[in-house]
């Protein structure tokens, strides 16, 4: 089998700072304190969900964010 | 065999018990949409063994489409693979009867993407560089030790088996919803034809069927979510109502008693453990190696939160389903008895839809069974072909032998997923893909950290891996093997939490120290056949 490496080893810099990033969503999402609540509701949706369907795009948002600086 | 006959037997005996209960008849329009889709993907299916043409004679092209999937199929093919018609049917389902603690979904979804992003390249590129097309080709060249690797593929099989039978599992409940009779000889005929036609195509096509038939089926799934919005906002003016349906204890967790983490640490653990554990389930893997470059996974770490958000407002269908009051309408008695709380999102469009509009979000979900269902077969394929047969059976099989014998065997799995829905309770497969996700994560050390460090001893992580699949089915046995929810007295405090997450510490745990008496004992090993340049 041979395969075309397209990707030349010495393309790919050393991990950059800005990769921390993405360890934000980590205990945003995880320290369920944080957005266990009813109250404040935003167009129906109780804390609980909006907060965490806020940060799915947060999140996509931080990893475009990084793919973009560390390319 | 012998089983099915005696319930068929036993089922043909009360027939006139049946006949005066309010059952739901044959929705003959929902029915005639959702043949023509399945008809079309059939085609489809076949076709796809043309599209960017291989010789699929070998196991490469056969099992991994080549390896020349772009960013837009990777991400439908991923998309189809994580997002399942078992997930569409059981994650609303919680939400109907449980309520909050279902959309730990959404926190799972989205975290394992920032993995994905700084993990899977790595697995990418060690894996191009070698020719390795499973974790456990993987496992097998980085520790150089056959017992491990086999550890890693026969967790890999049997975790996919139960998993292949819960989609099968799903299509039953559509089938069901379109009114076909659920019980009799002709029961299972419906689900035998889905099966051969999945069957056919995997063999002949490989994994580019279920990579084109994804888009197909993501498309669909779009629309019938985007229709449920709409009805929403329509009907309602928007969610509130929807939300106010739902009664206060099930709206958001219920706060932790004194002395205990509750349901807090229950929540956190299901989704970092499900996030952990999905990229070690063979079928994730095989998407991720089956793309051309790496920057293709790089980008769809960004881009695959999008089904992550479909994924909410489809938990959210359980609410809606409670609002509808799907479950005291006595048209659906009958079926919420047979399906239980799995019945809630076919009954809800049913309710919510025309018919011809109900059966086209059927043949999604129906649809959405075929594509996992493809790629976990390929690769339980791949894994039985490359490290069993050819480990250990015949290691001089030709790349022609390999791709038969994988053909092959895709169809036997899929044969033992069929006899899992028909021959089995379906409580006990629902048990067994608890284990299975249980079981699956205990391959992390190996697999994961594998490709970060090759520090650990190989037979330290075998031991840790069998500590870890020991104390995890013990853990989930103590419930009666109802969920998957172990308490820990931590500090006097009361931990509950996903017991794959402490078969995973522990397993972890007797690795480390393992490593570090078997160094003492003798010289570190040394075999390895990757080098650090292959990882980037």
């Amino acid at each position: 089998m041979v395969h075309r490496i397209d990707d030349d080893p010495r393309r790919h810099k050393r991990a950059s700072p800005w990769r921390w990033l993405l360890l934000i969503p980590y205990p945003a999402l995880l320290w369920v304190p944080f957005y266990n609540a009813v109250e404040p509701r935003f167009l129906g949706f109780p804390f609980f969900y909006t907060y965490q369907m806020a940060f799915v795009v947060l999140t996509a948002i931080i990893t475009a964010v990084v793919y973009l600086i560390t390319d | 065999m012998l089983r099915r006959a005696e319930r068929a037997l036993r089922r043909s005996a009360v027939p006139s018990l049946s006949r005066f209960e309010k059952t739901m008849p044959v929705n003959w329009i929902a029915l005639t949409v959702f043949v023509i889709c399945f008809a079309g993907v059939t085609i489809l299916g076949f076709a796809s063994a043309n599209w960017r043409k291989g010789d699929l004679d070998l196991i490469h092209e056969w099992g991994l489409g080549g390896g020349t999937f772009g960013t837009l199929i990777t991400w439908f093919l991923i998309g189809g693979d994580i997002y399942t018609a078992y997930t569409f049917i059981a994650i609303p389902a919680l939400a109907f009867g449980a309520g909050a603690i279902a959309f730990f979904a959404v926190p799972y979804t989205t975290l394992i993407y920032p993995i994905t992003f700084v993990v899977f390249p790595r697995m990418w590129s060690v894996c191009r560089r070698h020719g390795y097309i499973t974790a456990a080709d993987f496992v097998r060249g980085r520790f150089g030790n056959r017992w491990l690797a086999l550890a890693v593929a026969v967790t890999g099989l049997v975790a996919t088996m139960p998993y292949i039978a819960l989609q099968l599992v799903g299509l039953e409940v559509v089938i069901a919803g379109l009114g076909l009779p659920t019980t009799g000889v002709l029961s299972e005929l419906p689900l035998l034809i889905a099966f051969v036609i999945l069957a056919a195509f995997t063999y002949t096509s490989g994994l580019r069927a279920p990579a084109s038939i994804a888009v197909v089926k993501d498309v669909m799934v779009y629309i019938v979510i985007f229709a449920a919005i709409g009805v929403v906002i329509y009907r309602f003016g928007g969610f509130g109502p929807i939300f106010e349906a739902v009664p206060a204890a099930k709206l958001v967790l219920a706060t932790p008693p004194a002395g205990s983490t509750g349901a807090y640490t229950t929540y956190a653990t299901l989704a970092f453990g499900s996030a952990a554990a999905l990229f070690m389930y063979p079928h994730a893997l095989t998407a991720i190696l089956s793309s051309s470059t790496r920057d293709v996974i790089r980008r769809n770490s960004a881009l695959l939160p999008a089904y992550s958000l479909v994924l909410a407002f489809l938990t959210l269908l359980g609410f809606m389903a409670i609002k509808m009051g799907v479950g005291s309408n006595p048209l659906y008695t009958d079926l919420f008895k047979r399906y239980s709380n799995t019945f809630a999102v076919p009954a809800l469009f049913l309710d919510i839809f025309p018919s011809w509009f109900a059966g086209f979000a059927f043949a999604a979900i129906g649809i959405g069974a075929l594509v996992p269902a493809a790629i976990m077969s390929i690769a339980a394929a791949n894994l039985w072909t490359r490290n069993i047969h050819l480990e250990f059976i015949n290691p001089r099989a030709t790349p022609q032998q390999e791709a038969k014998m994988a053909k092959l065997v895709s169809l036997v799995v899929k044969l033992g997923a069929l006899y899992f829905v028909v021959g089995l309770e379906k409580d006990f497969v629902i048990t067994l893909q608890l284990l299975g996700g249980v079981w699956i994560i205990q391959t992390l050390p190996a697999v994961l950290i594998g490709l970060y460090t090759r520090w650990f001893n190989s037979w330290a992580l075998l031991v840790g891996w069998a500590v870890g699949m020991g104390f995890g089915t013990y853990a989930v046995a103590q419930t009666g093997f109802k969920n998957a929810t172990y308490t820990l007295s931590i500090f006097g405090t009361q931990v509950p939490a996903f017991a794959a997450v402490y078969a995973l510490i522990a397993n972890i745990a007797v690795a480390v120290v393992l490593t570090l008496v078997f160094n003492m004992a003798a010289r570190p090993e040394r075999r390895d056949a990757t080098v650090a340049a292959d990882y980037v």
